[in-house]
């Protein structure tokens, strides 16, 4: 009897953990299949061709073309994560590799505050610095462009590729550095040679951790990018502004009609945004596999 | 007898942490010196000394000399990155870079300029030979190093101290992480570069210092108790406490 009780109890629980595991599974499902409901129609009624590569988007004559907010949030990814790369990389080297812990202890918890300022205080400081700054030197109309929601963005990015590449650096083996070391190489040369390829899997899971990030992002980019879907010219033209998805989903939403082509469009928009996403996973998946196979552990 | 590695008058903090007290020592070329000791009498301490592994300790201050073939390695200016390739090191746990097993071995040249891909794979060829490891590996040079063997990883290890050239070679209890087997690969392989090579060798286990060293010292709490022939210290240990430590009664 209680050892039949006991066995109940031990099912019980076992059930409990597997349904808070799978529910994240389900949640994501129910996510997808919503999304996928609401936006099927966007692209039955544009056509899959012209929704997606259509040049305009004209809620006034009903013309539901992505191209634009597409190319928009490519070039803002792109802006953004390469200048996050730059100044992130380094730092995360530094912090990891050179800083005395006196400084090391300071930066740390700094990096780690920009993650957490709220993403309109992010715009703010856009609106009033950057797009003031951009538009004196670079002689323009009001600074809002792709280069300003780069800039920003990239700013925001910044701490995701710091604090996870730092870690990846931090955990790579002090074996790995003194043998390399023993050898006569150099501080630079064990970095360069033997501690950043044996972090590069962390350093990799961070750049698309912010690619993630940048392109979900919508507050800040809408006050700073200009949100006009105009397709630049040439089309990697950083100084135009121009809108992305996110935003342009942000910014129409609240007078779509329920119901209405605008609104199963901006829906349209997500299940792209769903579908980049979930790719880019896969994608860092993928890389992850390869680099283990190739380095020989997990 | 040729000194090789001389000490005078040695010694080492870690901050307030007097780890190595007024050690002096010669160390024969072509010998291989045995160091034993309690954990935590200093005898790591004491070798990564020898190559000024310590430097990369921030706390570590030291006073005293150590001259190397009649250069002081602890000299202001002098180049740090000749002593540590001449004077090699083998870590106690294997420490193989996470790349291919060829890639390990001519790490070492590449980052000292060589780069002559022939040369390399006569570096590499001659080398994992000299470490006993070629009729192993040779099939499979391009291979992740993490996927060999404990053992096998130590003779890469090994190999890989050899591409520089070195004088002098370090062993940090090379065979602490190894099964019976692998470290007797290991004795056997370090009888056989004493020919070639001055070698110095931390270990735990007292037979292994009796089987493959020369000369033994006993380290206690940051000092040489007793340096003499390995026959001497372990037949006729002068001093009381090193008869204590090699019969067991305490360690």
């Amino acid at each position: 009897m209680r050892a039949n009780f006991k066995n109940i109890k031990e099912k019980l629980i076992e059930d409990l953990l597997f349904i808070a595991a799978i529910s994240s599974i389900v949640v994501i499902l129910f996510i997808f299949i919503f999304l996928m409901k609401e936006g099927a129609f966007a692209f039955l009624e544009n056509g899959v061709f012209n929704f997606i590569f259509g040049t305009k988007w004209r809620m006034e004559t009903g013309t539901y073309g992505m191209a634009p907010l597409i190319i928009g949030s490519l070039l803002v990814t792109i802006g953004a994560v390469g200048f996050a790369i730059v100044l992130g990389i380094p730092s995360a080297i530094f912090l990891s590799e050179l800083a005395p812990p006196r400084i090391g202890n300071i930066l740390k918890p700094t990096v780690e505050l920009l993650n957490s300022i709220p993403s309109i205080v992010y715009g703010f400081i856009g609106v009033v610095l950057l797009l003031t700054s951009l538009r004196d030197t670079f002689d323009m109309i009001d600074g809002h462009s792709f280069l300003a929601g780069s800039i920003l963005l990239g700013v925001m990015a910044l701490p995701t590729i710091i604090t996870i590449s730092d870690d990846a650096i931090t955990a790579v083996p002090k074996d790995l550095r003194e043998g390399s070391m023993a050898l006569g190489a150099t501080r630079w040369q064990t970095i360069r040679r033997v501690v950043l390829p044996s972090a590069i899997s962390g350093i990799m899971a961070s750049i698309l951790l912010a690619i993630g990030r940048v392109l979900g992002e919508t507050m800040a980019i809408m006050l700073v990018v200009g949100c006009v879907a105009r397709f630049p010219s040439p089309f990697f033209n950083f100084f135009q502004s121009g809108d992305t998805m996110t935003a342009r989903i942000a910014s129409e939403m609240g007078e779509a009609a329920r119901g209405s082509l605008q609104y199963h469009s901006l829906f349209g928009i997500g299940v792209l945004l769903l579908i980049i996403v979930t790719v880019l996973n896969v994608i860092a998946d993928l890389i992850r596999v390869r680099i283990q196979k190739k380095v020989g552990r997990g | 007898m040729i000194i090789n590695i001389r000490v005078s008058d040695f010694n080492l903090w870690y901050g307030e942490n007097h780890a190595l007290k007024d050690i002096n020592m010669e160390i024969e070329k072509n010998k291989v010196t045995a160091i034993i000791g309690p954990s935590g009498c200093g005898k790591s301490t004491f070798i990564r000394s020898l190559n000024r592994m310590n430097d990369l300790v921030p706390s570590c201050i030291t006073k005293g000399d150590i001259f190397f073939d009649g250069m002081n390695i602890y000299e202001k200016d002098l180049d740090v990155y000749v002593i540590r390739k001449r004077v090699g090191m083998v870590f106690q746990k294997p420490n193989p870079f996470p790349m291919s097993v060829y890639d390990n071995i001519s790490y070492g040249p590449r980052i000292h300029g060589e780069k002559n891909k022939k040369k390399l794979d006569k570096i590499v060829e001659y080398t994992l030979k000299s470490a006993a490891l070629w009729d192993e590996v040779n099939d499979r040079l391009d291979d992740p190093a993490l996927g060999l063997s404990g053992g096998q990883q130590q003779r890469l290890c090994i190999a890989r101290t050899l591409t520089v050239k070195p004088d002098v070679i370090l062993f940090d209890e090379p065979c602490s992480a190894l099964d019976p087997i692998s470290t007797s690969k290991i004795e056997d392989l370090i009888r056989e570069l004493k020919e070639r090579y001055t070698i110095v060798i931390v270990t735990h286990n007292m037979q292994q210092a009796a089987r493959i060293s020369d000369y033994t010292a006993f380290f206690l709490l940051g000092e040489i108790i007793e340096f003499g022939s390995t026959l001497q210290i372990f037949e006729n240990p002068n001093d009381k406490r090193t008869e204590d430590y090699i019969t067991g009664k305490f360690g």
